[in-house]
């Protein structure tokens, strides 16, 4: 329960935020975000038109200070984010709620539905009253594909570097400092399993904003909506 | 007009490559984040963060001296009837620090520091943020949209959106009852253009403020709206990282950032930017100018011209520049065909088939003619030029290289073009007619200002035209006939080609 209050805490102090801003004269989320996150709805959710994944699990930011983004080379960043900061890093499906400790802190798992195309880690965390800056912030959720689904890429935006999985092997790594883009670095040609695939990502940042988005694309570079994604464990 | 630029770059970068290195402005051009270059009474001003500013009497040469108060980040400047209106942030935002900032405009009659006119009026705040919504008021610039007068505002960095807001032009101030709009995400230091019904808003990606390791570049989107949404060539929105590339690190300049627009009329654009490390002055942020080009109705940065040895080649006839000199022949060898014997005239496709013959064995490779074996012939006065077909030969090949402590125009120093090999200059005449003299001695009609069009292409004009102030370009009066002309940008009489001798 103490959990659940302080993800309704968290959502309610990102609206508040959304609406203390600029007002917007634009119609769509991109351009009037008045709130970024909300609790993640039960059952599966499909991707939108675009093919961006809005349901995530999202873990409390890990703390892993960095006083610039500019140390985030290959070997450092794939260093750190191959290093297990807590049990069941790479293995587990957390449900919401869960907790970890990490660094010496209890860390909690959150299971959100982003609102825009992207998941803004900066404001999850700032909406928690965490560290915004210097941390790592990891990331699940499911894809459950109701036939096999070859020749798709797994596409990644993010802010700062990151490194993406699924189903436990390595998928993409984004390198450098660098700005959330999307589509701007794609996975070799994976295949989706029928049934749950799993991605997991982890977000590493120094200072600065930070989010990520995340799409499969097809051969022709073109949205794969044909999935749902699922937060409940498998079996229910 | 044709349009051939891809064609043309290709060329032309092959060509310039082979050439020295480049180099950023004259002078102490040390700046981050400068302003439009704006003229301003007989001087260029920038102004840069944490305020002052650079001048400079011919764009060439840069020295501080500019005066803006206030303080704050990455200021702007924008001409509107005879004032100037300034703008700036306030805070230095920035990474790692607090996002709450103004955006401040304030009038002068002038840029000039030295003028009775020159005082600033009380700044007003026209945009904000309070720290923790997604935006950080800094990094402003202004566009006068040319279609309808309205004055627009683009501000933010990194921090969450880039925002336009609406000004009034009349008062600087913030349009009552405008409500900002995001335009863009991930990126700082944008500016907004218009040009043939697309709006461009561009921006800097990368980083900042980490010297030679800072990964600063420009990109660009644009939209047929003000209000965007503003797309890349890949239709990607700037709302979702999108941006095509202009211009990254080149040469000895890592990190270029802060685009400005300098529109000097005639088909000839520029830009300014800072790199945020000059590799041959420390490592320090300096301002440069570039060429500004556009292809396919997107803007590209070219290169300042670098020195070499070219064939100048008219855009109207693609003959080249030459003395007007008796061409030498070479040797000829005649080599027989495969096919039949060589030379054989009067032969129809209704001839009869000739017997087949042995082809000749290879023969080794025939020398180019030297300049000084050649040159001894040529008369030892002046010597007039003209075009003629491009044959390798020395007459028709120039060495153009910067003139030192002479001055020049914005980016670059003036040239100097003499035949290969050789001293004899070309030079303009006080009758606006073109002669080659055989030694350079400096003097301002030997002086060449080379500015690239925004289709790739060159025009060349004389520092001065002895007993004259008009403005003068070569030109291809005729195919084969050049002469000093005012430019016309429409058409191909005065547009030129530098191309691998």
């Amino acid at each position: 329960m103490k959990i659940l209050r302080k993800t309704m805490m968290l959502l309610s102090v990102i609206a508040a935020v959304g609406s203390r801003a600029v007002a917007t004269d634009a119609t769509t989320a991109l351009h009037n975000p008045t709130s970024y996150f909300t609790p993640a709805a039960p059952g599966s959710k499909a991707p939108d038109k675009d093919g961006f994944i809005q349901r995530w699990l999202l873990l409390e930011p890990v703390n892993k200070p960095n006083r610039s983004n500019a140390g985030f080379v290959d070997t450092y960043v794939r260093k750190e984010l191959s290093k297990e900061n807590f049990p069941g890093q790479f293995t587990v499906i957390p449900r919401d709620g869960d907790t970890v400790t990490a660094e010496g802190e209890k860390l909690a798992w959150h299971a959100i539905d982003a609102t825009g195309f992207n998941v803004k880690l900066f404001r999850f965390a700032s909406g928690l009253n965490k560290r915004v800056y210097g941390v790592v912030f990891w990331t699940v959720t499911v894809v459950e594909c109701p036939q096999e689904i070859r020749n798709v890429r797994m596409a990644v935006g993010s802010n700062s570097a990151s490194m993406w999985w699924l189903n436990d092997q390595e998928a993409v790594g984004l390198f450098g400092d660098r700005r959330m883009v999307m589509d701007d670095c794609v996975s070799k040609r994976l295949t989706l399993s029928k049934g749950r695939n799993v991605v997991r990502g982890a977000v590493i940042n120094g200072p600065g904003m930070s989010d990520f988005c995340v799409r499969f694309i097809d051969e022709n570079g073109k949205a794969v909506t044909n999935f749902t994604i699922t937060l409940e464990p498998s079996g229910r | 007009m044709k349009f051939s630029l891809f064609g043309i770059l290709a060329v032309s970068v092959l060509a310039l490559a082979s050439s020295s290195s480049s180099f950023a402005v004259e002078g102490e051009p040390y700046i981050h984040d400068p302003s439009t270059v704006t003229w301003c009474d007989g001087n260029y001003y920038t102004f840069g963060t944490r305020g002052g500013g650079l001048i400079s009497p011919d764009g060439w040469t840069w020295h501080s001296g500019a005066v803006r108060p206030g303080g704050g980040a990455a200021p702007d400047v924008l001409k509107i009837g005879d004032r100037y209106l300034v703008v700036y942030g306030a805070t230095g935002g920035g990474l790692g620090g607090q996002h709450s900032g103004q955006i401040l405009t304030m009038w002068n009659k002038t840029l000039d520091p030295a003028s009775p006119d020159f005082k600033y009026t009380e700044p007003v705040v026209v945009a904000s943020s309070d720290g923790t919504e997604d935006c950080d008021a800094i990094d402003p610039s202004l566009l006068l949209d040319p279609n309808d007068g309205r004055l627009w505002l683009t501000y933010g960095t990194y921090f969450g959106f880039i925002r336009l807001a609406e000004l009034d032009p009349k008062t600087g101030r913030r349009v009552e009852g405008n409500v900002a709009i995001n335009i863009a995400i991930d990126c700082e230091a944008t500016y907004l253009i218009y040009r043939d019904g697309w709006y461009y808003l561009l921006g800097t990606h990368g980083t900042c403020c980490s010297g030679p390791n800072s990964t600063y570049n420009i990109r660009v989107g644009r939209s047929r709206m003000i209000k965007g949404p503003y797309l890349d060539n890949m239709d990607v929105d700037m709302l979702r990282g999108g941006g095509k590339l202009l211009v990254a690190a080149s040469g000895r300049f890592i990190g270029p950032g802060h685009f400005g627009l300098l529109d000097l009329g005639d088909g000839v654009q520029k830009f300014s930017c800072h790199y945020e490390a000059d590799l041959d002055r420390g490592g320090r942020s300096v301002l440069d100018i570039r060429p500004l080009l556009w292809k396919d109705e997107w803007p590209i940065a070219g290169d300042n011209f670098r020195e070499g040895t070219f064939v100048i080649q008219s855009e109207r006839s693609g003959y080249a520049l030459e003395l007007a000199v008796d061409t030498v022949p070479m040797p000829q060898i005649r080599h027989r065909l495969a096919s039949g014997p060589v030379g054989q005239p009067g032969s129809t496709a209704n001839s009869a088939p000739l017997p087949p013959v042995a082809p000749e064995a290879p023969t080794g490779p025939v020398p180019v003619q030297d300049v000084a074996t050649i040159a001894k012939d040529w008369p030892a006065g002046n010597i007039n030029v003209r075009l003629g077909d491009y044959i390798i030969r020395p007459h028709q090949k120039w060495t153009i290289i910067p003139v030192a402590d002479q001055g020049g125009y914005p980016g670059s120093p003036f040239f100097k073009i003499t035949i290969a090999g050789t001293d004899r200059a070309l030079v303009a005449t006080a009758d606006a007619e073109l002669t080659t003299v055989a030694a350079f001695t400096g003097t301002p009609e030997q002086l060449w200002r080379i500015d690239q069009l925004t289709d790739g292409t060159y025009r060349i004009m004389p520092h001065t035209v002895p007993g004259t102030k008009e403005q003068f370009a070569l030109t291809a009066v005729g195919a084969s006939t050049i002469s000093l002309v005012k430019f016309d940008p429409q058409g191909d009489k005065s547009r030129w080609m530098f191309r691998a001798p």
